[in-house]
């Protein structure tokens, strides 16, 4: 079967932050770039971040990178690698101010500057107190940020393949990467993408949780190409979660809802943050109200038919406030929950959030594995940036403002770092023979298949057992379960049917490739979450608490080292943390203490 | 609606940028959806077309819309 080819000098797969601020580089630089999405780039997920991003621009008062950098390793519990860390802290000033200059319409000071505000761990000098370094526009940040950069990408001609599909990576015999196959939807067409780069801005995976805050869209297409072209997973144990999304929904709740009076109960109706932190009770932090709701949870002590979320109970706080205060929350409980705040709990549960592990790869953007004794190899012709990839900045955890900044940082080393490659020669490799066979199969297996899985069946499989083995707080026993659960799944996921088998706009097909993305996502994070033995950042277990030896129950002499998930056999090896920055002093281990 | 139309819409709405319009408009697509005339499920085509905020803000009732045709859909959007 003859299949299109479009020649291009560099594909990008995803068109949220990370892949639009590639593409302007490529573009810039003169060259012919594509750039692929599932969605119209500005309803990429981007678009929810509303927090802001990260700057030392010491707008309205004095601030430093190297202040930013201290405290963003210690945000990632001395995982994320340090060279890559000053990297970004040092490049924040220079992307927000490119920003600007592209139109983003950042918040002002009363005198024209950028306006700044203060975000949870970001701190002035290594960690003294609370820093103004978040540059947001209103609370739309990440829609402004996409509107932006598409315009200018529209200006230098990228060209866009919008509602088309990236099915798998294109990989030669000496594991040169020449560009993907994809899926126009309009059509069911597929097309070869020949490249001579390859940028994934992919985002993250955080579907493959039953409580999510990520939309829809955010189911791993990246991660799941890069794994089945033979390309390991780093770190995919470290999810970030939050405490309070709608049992069900994952939409989140304002964690102003517990400080307004909010309180949270089990099946008993008993207040048991009491217990879990006799002082702060409600308003302790997010770690451990997550760590009691989950112990609730496990314990027996969930509401519900199925004992899988507890009860945020404002019903005790007057009316009027709650709508005053707490506006949309209302709305919420009645739409996703199907429940009147002002007369009933909200069911709850902790949600993940942000995923941060992914594509290893070094601070240029450059897709790297473990090959012939070198743990850090480049993937000739392959580039990340965004969530999908693993720089690593995030570590263990990452810092609220700091999604944004990887994307526009890394995005833009990505893209540069493909033209430089490209100016130096890289030229187009011949595609291999059997170049779009996987791919093909794989959709003639679906469309063919009788007796198979259900998809949506399938997907509500893995998302509960992801959420009941690997959340929030983990449990050594449910996570080796999980293990044998998961592979279960796999078998299942890896004979999925669908009943539509026509050409335009196959959403059942559609939704059955994304699934095959997802798999490989939760299996890599359950693994890996299973083999690391010790809490660290975003990963706690019951079996590694805090105790004097191991504070936080963080064990450096065994554990302080990254996670290389091997998709080929479910195999874990491990690769060291950078500790060596660029210019500056190594930021010493010591224990995390907020 | 031509079945390519409505799988195209139905892609629209149920990828979106946030959450709650995923989840809202998949909703009303699965329930609610059929039950409107034709003007109605063009008044619906035209919502889709919005960003995601807007949408939103309409949704949860944050923001009001001076359209009748619309409001009227974002009132089923809102009960579904």
């Amino acid at each position: 079967m003859s299949i299109p080819i479009l020649k291009f000098d560099a594909v990008i797969v995803g068109a949220g932050g990370a892949g639009l601020r590639s593409a302007i580089q490529l573009s810039e630089a003169g060259l012919k770039t594509a750039v692929l999405s599932k969605v119209f780039p500005t309803r990429s997920h981007t678009v929810a971040a509303q927090g802001g991003v990260a700057a030392s621009l010491g707008n309205s008062e004095e601030d430093h990178w190297t202040w930013h950098m201290y405290d963003t390793v210690k945000g990632s519990d001395w995982l994320g690698d340090q060279d890559a860390i000053e990297f970004m802290c040092k490049k924040a000033n220079e992307v927000v101010v490119e920003l600007e200059h592209y139109g983003m319409p950042f918040d002002r000071t009363d005198n024209g500057k950028i306006y700044q505000r203060p975000f949870g761990g970001h701190m002035s000098n290594f960690g003294e107190k609370p820093v103004r370094r978040s540059c947001a526009a209103a609370d739309r940040t990440g829609h402004a940020m996409l509107h932006a950069m598409y315009q200018r990408n529209v200006k230098a001609n990228t060209q866009f393949f919008v509602e088309w599909m990236a099915l798998d990576l294109i990989r030669d015999e000496e594991g040169h990467v020449l560009g993907v196959t994809a899926m126009e939807m309009e059509t069911g067409q597929v097309v070869i993408f020949h490249a001579r780069a390859t940028i994934f801005a992919t985002g993250g995976a955080g579907r493959i949780y039953y409580s999510s805050t990520n939309a829809f869209i955010n189911t791993g297409d990246g991660l799941g190409m890069a794994a089945r072209a033979g390309i390991p997973l780093e770190d995919m144990e470290f999810w970030q979660f939050h405490p309070t999304g709608v049992a069900g929904a994952g939409v989140l709740i304002t964690e102003g809802v517990r400080g307004e009076g909010g309180i949270l109960r089990n099946s008993d109706k008993e207040r048991f943050m009491e217990r879990y932190a006799p002082n702060a009770k409600d308003l302790a932090s997010r770690d451990v109200v997550s760590r009691a709701m989950a112990t609730e949870i496990k314990e027996g002590r969930g509401c519900g038919p199925n004992k899988d979320y507890v009860l945020l109970d404002i019903t005790h706080l007057d009316p009027a406030t709650i709508m005053k205060r707490l506006p949309g929350i209302h709305e919420i409980g009645i739409q996703f929950a199907g429940v009147d705040c002002l007369k009933e709990p909200l069911p709850v549960v902790p949600t993940c959030h942000y995923q941060m592990g992914g594509i290893p790869t070094h601070f240029s953007g450059r897709v790297v594995m473990p090959q012939n004794g070198d743990v850090n190899a480049v993937v000739p012709g392959f580039y990340a940036g965004g969530e999908c990839a693993c720089a690593s900045v995030h570590g263990a955890n990452r810092l609220g403002t700091n999604s944004l900044l990887d994307l526009l940082v890394f995005g833009k080393s990505a893209g540069d770092s493909a033209v430089e490659d490209l100016k130096s020669g890289r030229a187009h490799r011949d595609l291999p023979k059997d170049v779009s066979d996987k791919t093909l199969a794989r959709i003639s297996a679906l469309d063919n298949r009788k007796g198979g899985a259900n998809v949506n069946e399938t997907r509500l499989a893995m998302q509960r057992t992801m959420q009941d083995h690997a959340g929030v707080f983990r449990f050594s026993d449910m996570l080796k379960e999980g293990v044998e659960k998961i592979l279960e799944v796999e078998k299942a996921a890896r004979q999925l049917e669908i009943k539509d088998k026509s050409m335009a706009w196959n959403t059942a097909r559609t939704e059955a490739l994304e699934m095959e993305n997802l798999i490989e996502v939760a299996k890599a994070t359950m693994i890996s979450a299973e083999a690391r033995k010790e809490s660290r950042g975003a990963h706690v277990r019951d079996d590694a608490p805090d105790t004097a030896e191991f504070p936080n129950g963080r064990n450096d002499a065994v554990w302080h080292k990254h996670t290389m998930f091997s998709p080929v056999d479910n195999a874990i090896t491990y690769k060291p943390v950078n500790m060596q920055p660029l210019t500056v002093d190594t930021v010493a281990l010591k224990t995390r203490l907020y | 609606m031509e079945r390519k139309d409505y799988e195209r819409l139905r892609w629209r709405c149920i990828r979106r940028g946030l959450l709650e319009v995923d989840i809202a408009l998949t909703r009303f697509l699965d329930d609610g959806f059929d039950k409107l005339n034709e003007d109605q499920q063009q008044a619906f085509v035209e919502l889709a077309d919005m960003e995601d905020h807007d949408l939103w803000h309409l949704i949860s009732g944050q923001a009001d819309i001076d359209d009748d045709r619309l409001a009227a859909i974002v009132e089923l959007l809102r009960k579904s």
